[in-house]
């Protein structure tokens, strides 16, 4: 794993975390085999495969902190729904442990999983997972049926996460009456109605069209602003995970192949693979100014501008003849220095290994 | 022939067919080839009688008491059903199908219960109706129970649909027998029976239905935090809910079908009984008009239960069901209130239906007698040109009797030097055809009755091994071994051959019709609903058509069993037709194809595996058709399980019911290929 962005929110303590997880599909592996670690882990695997078995997941590793937008991101079968289905142990990994606030998961009782789930945890479904027998408004308040909660408490309770999504009006409804925006915004108020602080999102999106999804990544962005959760977010979309993730794992053949923020993974990719994958993606509008910049190289009268802004905000001072930035720290970026040379370089090499480092 | 050494299980064929040859040139000479040894047979049944019988003794007075239990509710909802005056219950029923099954069913029940009253089966159908009610809750309880079970433990289901195969497979009459014993003869054993007969296709369904719930479903469920009973009930059994319905729709549809066939028990004044008292007097009127109660009864059901299932959107909602369950049920207590306060109300005509009875049976009868000729002509030409020849063979059927003309050597010679030509023509492209055409010739030479038995058992034990290997092996042998010590292998060979003969008719004509229907739009709306109403009629009532055409006997066995089973073929060949996706259709017919060769080559094939479905039905439909067709005369198992049901005779009741359930699962398993 190639070390985290110093301007990842790294400071707040770990929500989730996983250490050499492991989910082999087909007869289940000896029990007294260990799989090693890095190379070792790897010639593991490839022993499984030869061996008519599917190692789903490989010795996949890292920390998701609270308040975070961290991405799983890779080609369909590449193993990110079994890597979410560990996390929240719908199946149960062969190697590996996983830690919720810092408790070990895996020796969670069956009672305990259900208290976590009921209260800590909220999933979104990429095939939305709705209860087709149930109205939008017993689907949302569905979970808090399950604990208990009386009618109207959990109604109320329901409609309001139905207003948060939008969908005021439509209580009564079928999921089958809705279309496939709505009733994923349905799925989404459903795993919001127990206000969990841990939301996994399993290709959430995938299911509609480019506009809806649009529209609704917006809207996402715009709910983890209020609503700050820990969220695990699954998409095979590079696009949507460069607009969404404040950190973005890639995963290919069940291996973790690098972990970095977007601009990380634009700036250095850990190898080709990685480079073909964000090679349509327009750097000028995931690299955040901030991530460029170097710190301490600040120039007297130079322009000010905020570290959050993508670098593109830069292009039409840029182009009317600034040619020095004062960046700003803003949220997790920093701030420093920024020369247009330095901007118009790395926008036209982006993309090529013998790059210097950006930051160095 | 070259094949034949690269393949191994031509080359095993091959020497299985010179094996049978071989003994079937030696039968003449060699006695224990042409039939089972006796020295050899066993008594199994007595054995099995002898074990039985103490054990029945034993436990009868519990079943004894059983019996009167369940006869207390039984006679209560008979009388209660009884006590509703007539014109209540229709109008309660006519609203029931009006919002359930829509404008058309509702007109159709209330005309069919006009009918019934007008020709005085009024209390015989709510006799029968009764029974089917009070037999429902338990099937569809034990059944969902079972189904909730095969799925909650994946290591019970495996033995659960072998059970399952077993009960619908063994003949209804085969178990009637202990239960005659233990709970005495009445409705009572009838209403068991009928609980036995109908529990598989509600746990069938129940695994079908909890199986098929959508992944997704169960993991949001999870997700949200269910245990899980709240999994169960909240999640799974609510998905899987239109499946359970047409479990509810399958098992009272073989409520019904099995109530009309223990009517043979007799003592309950039931509709079944009524067509079968009428059939025995040879009261074809009588039977006719009985029998069509049956179909109406049956109709009503299977189109109010399935729209249950289906939701289907022709029902008329006049009111909020709740409301309309108020009104029906005032509508019934009112009726209930007005026969309280006028006891002597008497609304049922009487003597009509006997009148009406005896001119339908005056001109039914006048009917067959002028169409005697064309009947009884047909019959005799398919029984000497095709059934008989099969049975008995060539060698036998040409003979001055039948065929007028005795088979002489030269005659046999051409016959084998024939087939061997087409055989050798056809090897080298298509080795299988050409062994199977041999193995064609032999039988029909012999005649399935007269093929030796130790060719059948080769052919058969081959087969099951080379199709599904060693399990099915072992069931066939241990199958074959029981019906050959038992002394059953003639009545056993006469099943296969009915079975045979039916299924070989049913799949060329019903494939045909098939076919057609599938080319063509406007024969496939006729053929559709006559599909659909011959499959929810109760089996006993195929009997009579077959029966008022063509009198007692085997050809009459063989039509009824062929008029029931010849829907499927029907249905699965326009099903897989239809189901060729069409832009292959359309590749082929880009490459100019003519309508023939389309059908040939693209479309039949494709739809290869619906139509072995098909097949496999017919089979399953013919088989359990056996015994039901035995009480229109047959020498077949069938016969046996009847003739064991009027002894009293649990143990050739076991023996031979077990031989057909075997034969059917069997035939199921080797056509089954995956
Ligand atoms: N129940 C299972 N049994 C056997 N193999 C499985 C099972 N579930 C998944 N796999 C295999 O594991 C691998 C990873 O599957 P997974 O569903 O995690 O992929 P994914 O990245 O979520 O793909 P997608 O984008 O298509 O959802 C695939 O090769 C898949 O075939
Ligand atoms: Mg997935």
């Amino acid at each position: 794993m190639t070390r985290s962005s110093a301007a990842s929110p790294a400071s707040r303590p770990v929500k989730i975390s996983c250490r050499n997880l492991w989910k082999i599909y087909g007869t289940p592996p000896d029990r007294a085999m260990r799989p090693g670690q890095g190379p070792a882990a790897a010639e593991f695997a490839r022993q499984l495969r030869a061996a008519g078995r599917v190692p789903a997941l490989v010795d996949a590793s890292f920390d998701v902190h609270e308040g975070e937008i961290f991405v799983i991101m890779g080609l369909s079968g590449s193993g990110k729904s079994t890597l979410i289905r560990c996390l929240t142990r719908l199946i149960d990994a062969e190697f590996g442990e996983v830690r919720l606030d810092g408790e070990d998961l895996l020796a969670a009782t069956p009672k305990q999983l259900i208290d976590i789930r009921r209260h800590k945890m909220g999933m979104v479904f990429q095939n939305f997972g709705l209860m087709p027998h149930l109205s939008v408004l017993e689907n949302v308040a569905y979970p808090l049926k399950l604990q208990g909660e009386a009618k109207p408490a959990r109604e109320a309770r329901a409609r309001q996460m139905i207003s948060l999504v939008g969908l005021d009006g439509r209580e009564q409804a079928l999921p089958s009456q809705l279309s496939g925006g709505q009733q994923q915004r349905v799925g989404i108020a459903r795993s919001l109605a127990v206000e969990p602080d841990l939301w996994f999102l399993d290709e959430p999106f995938s299911a509609l069209d480019p506009m809806i999804r649009r529209q609704m990544q917006d809207e996402f962005l715009d709910l983890q602003r209020r609503l700050h959760k820990t969220i695990v977010f699954i998409t095979h979309d590079i696009a949507e995970a460069c607009r969404l993730a404040d950190r973005i794992a890639i995963l290919r053949d069940g291996r973790i192949i690098q972990i970095g923020t977007p601009a990380d993974l634009l700036l250095r990719p850990a190898d080709d693979y990685v480079a073909e994958f964000t090679a349509d993606i327009s750097p000028a509008s995931v690299i955040r100014v901030g991530d460029i910049a170097r710190p301490g190289q600040e120039v007297a009268g130079a322009r000010t501008v905020a570290g959050d802004l993508p670098v593109e905000a830069l292009l039409t001072d840029i182009a009317t003849g600034t040619t020095d930035f004062a960046v700003q720290p803003a949220g997790k970026y920093g701030g420093g220095g920024l020369t247009a040379a330095r901007v118009l370089r790395i926008l036209g090499r982006h993309g090529r290994q013998d790059d210097e480092t950006a930051a160095g | 022939m070259t094949d034949l050494f690269r393949r191994p299980g031509l080359l095993i064929w091959s020497v299985a067919f010179a094996v049978c040859l071989a003994l079937v040139l030696l039968a003449p000479q060699v006695r224990w080839i042409a039939s089972f040894p006796r020295a050899l047979q066993l008594p199994l049944a007595d054995w099995l009688n002898a074990g039985l019988n103490p054990l029945f003794e034993t436990v009868q007075p519990i079943g004894r008491g059983f019996a009167t239990v369940i006869d207390a509710p039984l006679r209560l909802v008979r009388d209660l059903l009884l006590f509703v005056p007539w014109p209540a219950f229709a109008v309660a029923m006519f609203l029931v199908a009006l919002r359930t099954a829509g404008r058309g069913l509702a007109i159709f029940g209330l005309i069919a219960q006009l009918y019934i009253v007008a020709v005085g089966y009024w209390t015989e159908t709510m006799n029968t109706f009764a029974i089917v009610l009070l037999s429902l809750p338990p099937a569809v309880l034990i059944g969902f129970g079972l189904g909730v079970a095969g799925h909650r433990w994946p290591r019970l289901r495996a033995a659960l649909i072998v059970v399952l195969d077993l009960m619908q497979t063994f003949p209804a009459f085969a178990y009637l027998i202990p239960l005659l014993i233990l709970f005495g003869f009445g409705p009572s054993a009838g209403v068991i029976a009928s609980v036995i007969f109908s529990i598989p296709p509600m746990a069938r369904n129940t695994l079908v239905g909890l199986r098929e719930v959508p992944a997704v479903i169960i993991e949001a469920g999870v997700m949200n935090g269910a245990t899980p009973g709240q999994l169960f009930w909240t999640a799974k059994l609510p998905a899987a809910a239109r499946q359970l319905l047409v479990g509810v729709n399958q098992t009272t549809m073989a409520s019904l079908s099995m109530v009309i066939i223990v009517a043979i028990i007799g003592g309950f004044n039931d509709i079944g009984w009524e067509v079968l008292s009428a059939m025995r007097a040879a009261e074809l009127g009588r039977c006719l008009l009985a029998g069509v109660v049956i179909v109406a009864l049956a109709i009503v059901l299977d189109r109010i239960t399935g729209a249950l299932a289906t939701g289907t959107p022709r029902g008329v909602v006049l009111m909020p069901d709740r409301g309309l369950l108020t009104v029906v049920a005032a509508i019934l207590l009112a009726g209930i209130g007005l026969r309280l306060a006028l006891p002597g109300l008497e609304l049922l005509p009487r003597g009509l239906g006997f009148a009406a009875a005896k001119a339908l049976d005056r001109s039914l009868l006048q009917f067959v007698g002028w169409s005697d000729p064309v009947f009884s002509g047909l019959r005799d030409a398919l029984n000497y040109g095709i059934i008989l020849p099969l049975r008995i063979g060539l060698a036998t059927a040409a003979s001055p009797m039948v065929w007028g003309f005795a088979l002489q050597p030269w005659m046999v010679a051409a016959y084998a030097i024939l087939t061997l030509a087409l055989a050798v023509v056809l090897a080298p492209r298509r080795p299988a055809a050409a062994l199977l055409i041999l193995f064609a010739a032999l039988i029909l030479y012999t005649g399935l009755a007269r093929f030796p038995w130790p060719c059948v058992v080769l052919i058969a034990l081959l087969a099951a091994w080379r199709i599904r290997g060693v399990g099915l092996l072992a069931v066939v042998s241990t199958a074959l071994a029981m019906i050959l010590l038992s002394g059953l292998w003639q009545p056993f060979v006469q099943s296969l051959y009915l079975t045979a003969i039916a299924v070989l008719f049913c799949v060329l004509i019903g494939g045909a019709i098939g076919i057609a229907a599938a080319e063509n739009d406007r024969l496939s709306q006729i053929v559709r609903p006559i599909s659909d109403a011959l499959q929810t009629l109760p089996q006993f009532v195929f009997l009579i058509p077959a029966l008022m055409l063509f009198r007692v006997g085997e050809f009459t066995a063989l039509i009824a069993i062929m008029l029931y089973a010849i829907v499927p073929p029907v249905r699965y060949v326009e099903h897989g037709l239809r189901g060729v996706p069409p832009h292959l259709v359309e590749a082929a017919v880009q490459m100019g194809v003519s309508r023939w060769q389309l059908l040939r080559d693209v479309k039949l094939p494709l739809a290869g595996p619906a139509i072995r479905l098909g097949v496999n039905q017919t089979i399953m439909y013919a088989i359990s058709m056996l015994v039901i067709a035995a009480l229109v005369g047959t020498r077949d198992l069938g016969q046996q399980v009847y003739i064991a049901l009027g002894n009293a005779n649990a143990g050739l009741g076991f023996v031979a019911g077990l031989s057909i359930a075997l034969l059917a699962i069997v035939a199921d398993r080797m056509l089954r290929r995956n």
